[in-house]
């Protein structure tokens, strides 16, 4: 009589347990099924929040903004993606495009040299040394970091009082004479906003970089050396053409990055609108949601054919 | 005959003070020029090493190294007459194979037909000749390994190094590259330097072998020398099989105290010893292996096992004792070679 109660118990106990091993079992047997599963709510998330809202955006862009009205209305033109080609757009654009160019090249040329240091000379304390130093800058606010180069680069600041120490200020107003980079003062030219824009997009550089040098086995470069080929021959053929997709990984962010900025160009530089802040006021005070579409659009196009043009240079031929 | 590659009192040690490890220590070698001369040793003996400062790769910390005669210690690898193919062959993955092939001639500035031109009938030599537009991440292990023998003689070394070439490559694929790699040296007449750490690829291709261990040479002889007149103990377990019997039990049966080594192959027991076994010891079987065409005996004769291997013909297979089954071991007086302490004094 006593056992009974213990018995029934220890039956649906093993209920319970055979159900959860049918379950397993059967999710083992079903790859599939477990699969889905797994996958169904991140692919539900990036689909939706990713894609959806892209595809709105790009939606969007075709949307007619009456001038008049100040409003938007669902019936689709081209009008917006002929209209960035006017005279004062296309200037913005090309404006942000060779500023992304010139910080790409810079963050190449800069970012190389350390992630070769790192992954070929360091020890492995150095290395770590080097990934915390380049890793800590983006620990900190992207914000805090702009408004700091403000007051670096201004008359008052650290790079001015030193150049003036150095009595090398002469040649610094010499450099911002120069039209194109050049401005009145350090902090409103655009040689001030290329190195903020350096500065702050450099670590995007040298990660993948690194990875991609890192992945190169030391024996191919020695097999260049054992077959003839001098440092700079080896670096040519085998090292660099095998770390370029790398390179190109660090300058889709670089380039996307400073395409996409719109304070830096806020808070530095002299006057003239990049494609971000176009893309803020259109779609801020003026509300011309098509336009700042239309707009947003172009950084994705530039990078397409970007792509494109690496490709077709041989840069994924190592992949 | 020319000298190729002469190490004098050559050293390589990494670290300093206690912590010290001498990869290589105060080595001297004569590899003569158009032999097939083998480096063998376990992993950590120093061998690879040895290739390594011969390839440039790495730089001796005294001592001279020689190539031709040419003092080469502080000569980086691409002023070196000497190719490599390398334990993973090391093939640039971004070219096809026809560019890797040419890479040495093309770096020297050769114009590109005849770089090509080249590149071809090396792969010709290696049975590759319509490969040349393959990616190596298409071709099988024993591709490759052709390709990286055809990248490096390409460049008509005076010599070859090859460091266990064939270690990835599975038995048989491996024997046949054996034969091929032979018929290779014989046709060219350079001089190949082989490391390997498997005793049966050294002794079946090369014309000397060098044994390495600890970073120190053990002996350097023919095969047929190396493997019947071991100089230490370690040689004559590290090459073949060895039974090595030293202290007491030597001294019973030798009358001596110094150790000697015995192969297993040489034992028999009583019943099929000829006059001339002369060497009688009793023991007690212990395990018995079946190896297919062999079988290995192994008996205990206090404080020792001696191993003995028997061909399984009908007649030994008939008289095969059974385990703890007491027996006795013969064999001929002049199959034991008595043994010099190994340089590291393990044996």
């Amino acid at each position: 009589m006593q056992s009974a109660p213990a018995s029934s118990c220890l039956q649906a106990v093993n209920k319970t347990a055979g159900i959860k091993r049918w379950i397993a079992n059967t999710l083992y047997r079903k790859n599939t099924v477990f699969l889905l599963l797994l996958l169904t709510p991140p692919l539900l998330w990036f689909g939706v929040v990713y894609l959806g809202s892209l595809f709105a955006l790009l939606w969007q862009s075709f949307y007619t903004f009456d001038s008049f009205s100040m409003s938007v209305s669902p019936d689709l033109t081209l009008e917006n993606y002929r209209s960035l080609f006017e005279a004062t757009n296309l200037d913005i654009i090309l404006r942000t495009l060779g500023m992304a160019i010139a910080v790409t090249l810079a963050a190449a040329l800069i970012g190389f040299p350390i992630a070769y240091y790192m992954t070929r000379y360091g020890s492995r304390a150095e290395q770590g040394f080097f990934y915390v130093a380049v890793m800590l800058p983006m620990w900190s606010s992207y914000i805090v970091k702009a408004y700091a180069w403000t007051v670096i680069l201004s008359q008052q600041g650290v790079l001015y009082w030193s150049f003036r120490h150095l009595g090398l200020l002469p040649v610094l107003n010499e450099i911002l004479q120069i039209p194109g980079i050049g401005g009145n003062t350090l902090a409103t030219s655009n040689l001030g906003r290329f190195i903020v824009f350096t500065y702050i997009w450099l670590p995007f550089m040298i990660l993948p970089i690194q990875a991609a040098l890192e992945r190169v086995p030391s024996n191919l470069l020695q097999a260049s050396a054992d077959l003839g080929a001098k440092p700079a021959q080896t670096f040519r053929n085998i090292l660099f053409p095998l770390v370029f997709p790398g390179v190109v990984a660090g300058s889709i962010f670089t380039f996307s990055l400073t395409l996409g900025d719109y304070i830096i160009p806020q808070l530095i530089g002299p006057s003239g609108l990049y494609i971000g802040n176009m893309v803020y006021t259109m779609q801020g005070s003026i509300g011309n949601m098509p336009l700042a579409a239309a707009f947003t659009v172009v950084p994705m196009v530039l990078i397409f054919i970007y792509l494109a043009l690496a490709k077709r240079a041989g840069a994924f031929d190592a992949l | 005959m020319a000298i190729a590659v002469e190490f004098s009192a050559v050293s390589r040690h990494y670290g300093a003070g206690i912590e010290t490890v001498r990869a290589l220590d105060d080595v001297s070698i004569a590899v003569e020029e158009g032999e097939f001369f083998s480096m063998l040793g376990p992993s950590g003996s120093g061998k690879t090493t040895c290739l390594r400062l011969i390839a440039g790769f790495d730089q001796p910390s005294s001592g001279n190294i020689r190539i031709f005669g040419k003092e080469a210690a502080g000569a980086p690898p691409y002023e070196r007459e000497v190719n490599t193919v390398f334990q993973d062959y090391a093939l640039f993955p971004h070219m096809n194979v026809l560019d890797n092939v040419a890479y040495g001639l093309m770096v020297k500035g050769i114009a590109q037909s005849e770089c090509h031109k080249r590149a071809e009938q090396a792969l010709e030599l290696v049975a590759l000749a319509d490969y040349g537009k393959r990616k190596p991440g298409e071709l099988s292990g024993g591709q490759r390994q052709r390709v990286a023998l055809a990248r490096a003689l390409v460049n008509q070394p005076r010599v070859l190094l090859l460091d266990e070439p064939l270690g990835a490559l599975d038995l048989k694929l491996r024997e046949q590259m054996q034969m091929e790699l032979k018929t290779l040296h014989q046709k060219l007449g350079i001089t190949f330097i082989y490391v390997t750490h498997d005793q049966g690829e050294a002794l079946s291709m090369s014309d000397r072998v060098a044994v390495f261990n600890r970073g120190r040479i053990e002996q350097i002889d023919p095969p047929r020398k190396l493997y019947t007149q071991p100089r230490t103990g370690f040689v004559a377990d590290f090459v073949g099989t060895a039974n090595v019997v030293s202290g007491d039990l030597a001294q019973q049966i030798s009358g001596s105290r110094q150790p000697f080594s015995i192969r297993p192959e040489h034992i028999v027991i009583e019943s099929d010893a000829s006059p001339n076994h002369t060497v009688k010891v009793a023991g007690r079987v212990v395990d018995i292996q079946y190896h297919g065409a062999t079988s290995k005996i192994e008996v205990d004769i206090g404080k020792h096992t001696l191993a003995m291997v028997v061909s399984n013909t009908e007649h030994a297979e008939a008289q095969l004792p059974e385990i703890s089954q007491s027996i006795t071991l013969c064999w001929p007086q002049s199959r034991m070679v008595m043994l010099e302490t190994s340089s590291d004094g393990s044996r």
